[in-house]
């Protein structure tokens, strides 16, 4: 395989995480968490701050799905007592707060600087791509565990009480089921695998800044799952390849199209991306995999 | 277990949605509950069932007052209730519909969930099976595995029905299970409740179909602008010359 296919590979996985996550969230449970990234960047800054201090690398990983998982719990308190609507802007208010927070706290995070040479995974394989390969099986693990705990989850009591609240939230509170446990434990969840996508991405990019983490990366991620199809595990595996296939594979209009500037293809990119999504909601509102209906 | 509403007093704003409403039945009793669009019927259910707090008045059900308990609990003490417009969990299926209601289920836990599945899964067999038993009896199998939202409005009340069965219910305050159902249907949704209230579970009915009620029930009340007009035998009650001008609108 080769390194470049190994690399969107890569964070076609860390993608996937994010859009299991957000599954959880929404597509279960029907939170709508326009805040995402701000759990992704909490568990990057975690890894990224403890491995540079020179600790044992799984520590960094399971601090990063913690402190995530940690900063949805206030979240989700917080969204016992919101209608969609303003949990929705809460939690981009709480995305946009973290990235800020990073920003200012430079004794911490080294504020707009960044943290730089976050050790790799794997550094010692040096032969060929043997590192990078390292990594994406890994990966590769990790989602295949966490698709399968989601599995489990769906087809669970657990998961039947996530998607009667996402359908009708007081039909159920009238049947004796209080939503609230469960909608903070799926907050906490989301976050923790938003958190271990953090850190897979500090060790992978090695060089973290605030700025990577805008709200735009919440938006790809809600993107790959309306594509996909929303509340449909697949869907959020399917989605999200075909989101990175053509965010990377636009990058190639310029082989065929000539004098593109390296800004003009960025905004290329995300108008793609619109109009497919456009397209999509028109010609199939459902996504690729279908959507909420199990059967 | 005898319910006991005490002078309910609501107010929505300026307008008094219930003035001092006072109602009781005992264990297993059947009653209607009548009267005009906004008499107050359905927030007197609210109010009863937890989703609106009284601004005034207590609701007991047997021994324990109810007032400051949550919706949930509420439910937990076997006081169920349905929804005039049917909150069906319209992506689940029929049998998940009712899978959901089955309380005490170990999975529902993620602990439970993960670190013991033998029992999540003893569980799932047993409450599949109260939940395909309610399917039959209320002759939804055709529908068991059809998406709730899909299905007609007469399906749906006596699907919100079937979930308030799986729960144990003592007492089922049934909000228009009539309405929008075919004929055939009513008198199929009569001969169930008259089932279960035969097995002692007690039913406070509002409906606008009085035909299919006073077929149905023993006791009638009547509402009226947030109060409690008449009570008692429905062809006495409905002879009221006072009920006769609130249906009618008139002057009395």
């Amino acid at each position: 395989m080769d390194a470049y296919l190994a690399a969107i590979a890569i964070v076609a996985l860390i993608y996937i995480l994010l859009a299991l996550g957000l599954t959880l969230q929404y597509g279960l449970t029907g939170l709508i968490n326009f805040g995402h990234v701000g759990f992704f960047a909490i568990g990057a800054y975690a890894a990224a701050i403890l491995a540079t201090h020179g600790a044992p690398l799984v520590l960094g990983f399971v601090a990063a799905a913690f402190f995530a998982g940690l900063a949805a719990w206030p979240i989700g308190l917080v969204s016992l007592r919101l209608r969609d609507d303003y949990f929705a802007i809460v939690t981009l208010g709480f995305s946009e707060t973290v990235r800020l927070v990073i920003t200012s706290e430079k004794w911490l995070t080294n504020g707009v600087q960044g943290i730089p040479a976050i050790p790799r995974l794997f550094s010692g394989l040096t032969v060929g791509i043997g590192a990078q390969l390292a990594v994406l099986a890994v990966l590769l693990a990790v989602t295949g565990a966490a698709v399968l705990a989601m599995r489990r989850i769906v087809r669970s009591p657990f998961g039947r009480i996530i998607e009667a609240i996402r359908d009708n939230e007081d039909g159920l509170r009238a049947l004796g089921k209080e939503p609230a446990r469960f909608k903070v434990q799926v907050l906490i969840l989301g976050a923790g695998l938003a958190g271990l996508a953090g850190a897979f991405y500090a060790h992978y990019i090695t060089y973290i800044v605030p700025d990577q983490f805008i709200p735009l990366v919440t938006f790809y991620v809600w993107m790959a799952i309306i594509i996909g199809g929303v509340g449909r595990i697949s869907g959020a595996v399917v989605g999200t390849a075909l989101l990175m296939i053509l965010l990377e594979g636009s990058r190639f209009i310029r082989d065929v199209v000539p004098g593109i500037s390296e800004v003009e293809m960025a905004s290329i990119r995300l108008g793609v991306i619109g109009i497919l999504l456009v397209l999509f909601t028109i010609y199939r509102p459902q996504g690729l995999m279908g959507d909420f209906s199990r059967k | 277990m005898t319910l006991a509403i005490r002078n309910i007093r609501v107010a929505f704003g300026g307008f008094q949605a219930l003035d001092g409403v006072t109602l009781s039945m005992a264990a297993g009793d059947l009653v209607g509950l009548i009267g005009p669009n906004g008499a107050g019927k359905s927030t007197l259910f609210s109010v009863v069932s937890g989703f609106i707090a009284p601004d005034s008045g207590e609701v007991r059900f047997g021994d324990a007052p109810l007032d400051g308990l949550s919706p949930s609990a509420r439910a937990r003490t076997g006081l169920l209730r349905t929804f005039q417009v049917p909150r069906e969990f319209s992506h689940l299926s029929v049998r998940d519909n009712l899978r959901a209601a089955a309380p005490g289920q170990v999975g529902e836990g993620l602990v439970g969930l993960f670190f013991r599945p033998g029992e999540v899964a003893r569980q799932e067999r047993a409450v599949t099976e109260k939940a395909d038993a309610i399917i039959a009896f209320l002759k939804l199998d055709r529908v068991a595995d059809v998406p709730a939202g899909r299905l007609s409005g007469g399906q749906k009340k006596l699907l919100e029905l079937g979930r308030a069965l799986m729960v144990e219910p003592r007492t089922i305050l049934l909000d228009e299970p009539f309405a929008g159902v075919n004929p055939v249907l009513i008198a199929e949704i009569v001969e169930r409740i008259r089932e279960l209230n035969a097995r002692g579970i007690g039913f406070l009915v509002i409906e606008h179909d009085l035909q299919a009620l006073t077929r149905l029930v023993p006791v009638l009340h009547v509402m009226d602008r947030g109060r409690i007009l008449a009570s008692g035998d429905p062809a006495a009650v409905l002879d009221d010359p006072g009920v006769r001008a609130a249906y009618l609108g008139g002057v009395a």
